[in-house]
């Protein structure tokens, strides 16, 4: 099939990018995105021009590693799949395919498709653990836990990090992703002993990495790829409620060693 | 608390509880406003001024509500403008609405008409300036009737509310989600119960003006 592609240029953070339109031809409909993109790609480098920039990793849908917005969707338009899954056959001879990073603040391009996506992992680094001895396995059952409750935790661990959320919200809040670490724990015994810092913490260092704040247009749930429900956002705002009387709530927040934080604040 | 404030999980609860009380507050309005259908608006209304020191109250805890609602919904949406400073050459909505994405503009609409309606219909009642009626009570319902007549002033009314209906359409749902009630089984109920409420108010607000320009109701 042929494609008319236009898909963002960017040499690097203080270039202004822009689209740039590539026909293409003998793309076949079992193609993944991807590998459309390579095929691309393969001609880009024959001609002596600079390939495209793009992330991918294990390309089986699980690493959130891939990051594109097509014709305005994160992830495309097939309903929880990956760029990485999606195949060639959901678009038609002669479509024009629009291609975009992931944008927000809190999201710098590094190179055409690709974002740098740290401040994901300092909004982890603020809580998104549990500081136990774990030692050995424990035997199963050892710990009881409530069958919906494990399955809430495990809905919620779905999360792969990709940022689609973050791409989709008009308000670039990383509140799904947040979300769906603090249900993670908070589900779990293992969780309560740090539930109220983890919430805190967090949704801090959210605002302090450049997010916006959660104004319930539920495009997040929308457009993740593993289906993860904003009904974690409520259990967040639940969460921090319960921490409200804590101590835990920091009084003004630092940043300490998250001050190295995003280099386009 | 300052750090409550602070944090935007903390400001997204306080928009919602602020809403939620203007939202109570909207409703104990609408049902006194009914009484004009039954005649007994200028009772309702002589009742009502009996019970200044709660009116005052009521006002002044309203006014704080609205002025803290009004300085955060600003603050959070230069925030959030801020966090997506670049948006895409082709965007597409799936999920959010022209409500949902309208908040601050509806929020100005309402803001605009609360100052406009205080002047046209509170102002003149709590001054003292209404006639008498029959029974000697200030005609709270003869003023409103003459207060609609124009054309002008129905269109007013009718854009306001308008404005009032898609801000709490998104607002009333949104709420409950901001106060972390609405569970995975609860979340579509509670969406469709904020909606029917939200058209519910609106149309009970709504009807007053249309009604009486079209001349059912009269002083």
């Amino acid at each position: 099939m042929k494609l008319i592609l236009f898909i963002w240029r960017q040499q690097g953070a203080d270039d202004p990018g822009k689209l740039v339109r590539y026909d293409t031809s003998e793309i076949s409909a079992e193609m993944s995105f991807l590998e459309m993109l390579d095929v691309v790609n393969e001609g880009l480098v024959k001609d002596g021009k600079e390939p495209i920039a793009f992330d991918h990793d294990c390309r089986e849908g699980i690493c959130g590693t891939c990051s594109q917005v097509i014709n305005g969707v994160p992830h495309g338009p097939q309903e929880r799949t990956t760029v990485c899954q999606l195949h060639m056959r959901q678009f038609k001879d002669g479509d024009k395919i629009y291609i975009e990073p992931w944008r927000a603040r809190a999201f710098p391009i590094v190179k055409d498709l690709i974002v740098d996506r740290s401040s994901l992992e300092r909004v982890m680094q603020a809580g998104g653990y549990i500081s136990v001895h774990t030692g050995c396995a424990p035997d199963a059952n050892s710990i009881l836990i409530r069958r919906e409750d494990a399955e809430t935790a495990m809905d919620a661990a779905e999360c792969i990090g990709c940022g689609a959320c973050v791409a989709a919200c008009p308000n670039g809040s990383a509140m799904l992703f947040t979300a769906a670490k603090v249900t993670q724990f908070a589900s779990l015994p293992q969780g309560q002993t740090e539930a109220k810092h983890r919430v805190c913490m967090m949704t801090e260092v959210m605002k302090h990495e450049g997010f916006g704040s959660c104004t319930n247009h539920y495009e997040c749930q929308a457009v993740c790829p593993k289906g993860l429900k904003t009904s974690f956002i409520a259990r967040l705002n639940r969460e921090f409620l319960k921490a409200l009387d804590s101590p835990e709530m920091p009084e003004s927040f630092s940043g300490g060693f998250l001050n190295r934080g995003n280099p386009s604040r | 608390m300052r750090s409550f404030f602070k944090n935007l999980v903390g400001q997204k609860i306080l928009m919602a509880v602020s809403g939620l009380f203007m939202t109570l507050f909207l409703t104990a309005h609408l049902l006194g406003n009914m009484t004009i259908y039954t005649g007994g608006l200028n009772a309702y209304a002589e009742q009502l001024h009996a019970l200044v020191p709660l009116v005052w109250i009521s006002r002044i805890s309203m006014l704080t509500l609205l002025l803290l609602h009004i300085y955060f919904a600003i603050k959070l949406t230069l925030e959030n403008r801020d966090a997506k400073p670049v948006g895409y050459a082709v965007s597409k909505n799936i999920r959010s609405t022209f409500a949902s994405r309208n908040m601050i503009w509806s929020g100005l609409a309402v803001a605009i008409f609360i100052i406009y309606h205080l002047l046209h219909l509170t102002v003149p009642a709590a001054s003292g300036s209404v006639s008498l009626d029959s029974m000697g009570r200030p005609d709270i319902s003869g003023m409103v009737v003459e207060g609609f007549q124009g054309g002008l002033v129905a269109v007013i009314y009718l854009v306001s509310l308008l404005g009032l209906l898609l801000h709490i359409i998104h607002g009333i749902q949104s709420s409950f989600q901001s106060l972390g009630l609405s569970g995975e089984d609860a979340a579509p109920v509670i969406h469709r119960a904020g909606i029917i409420v939200a058209l519910v108010l609106s149309a009970g607000f709504l009807s007053i003006p249309l009604i009486i320009f079209v001349g059912i109701v009269k002083g």
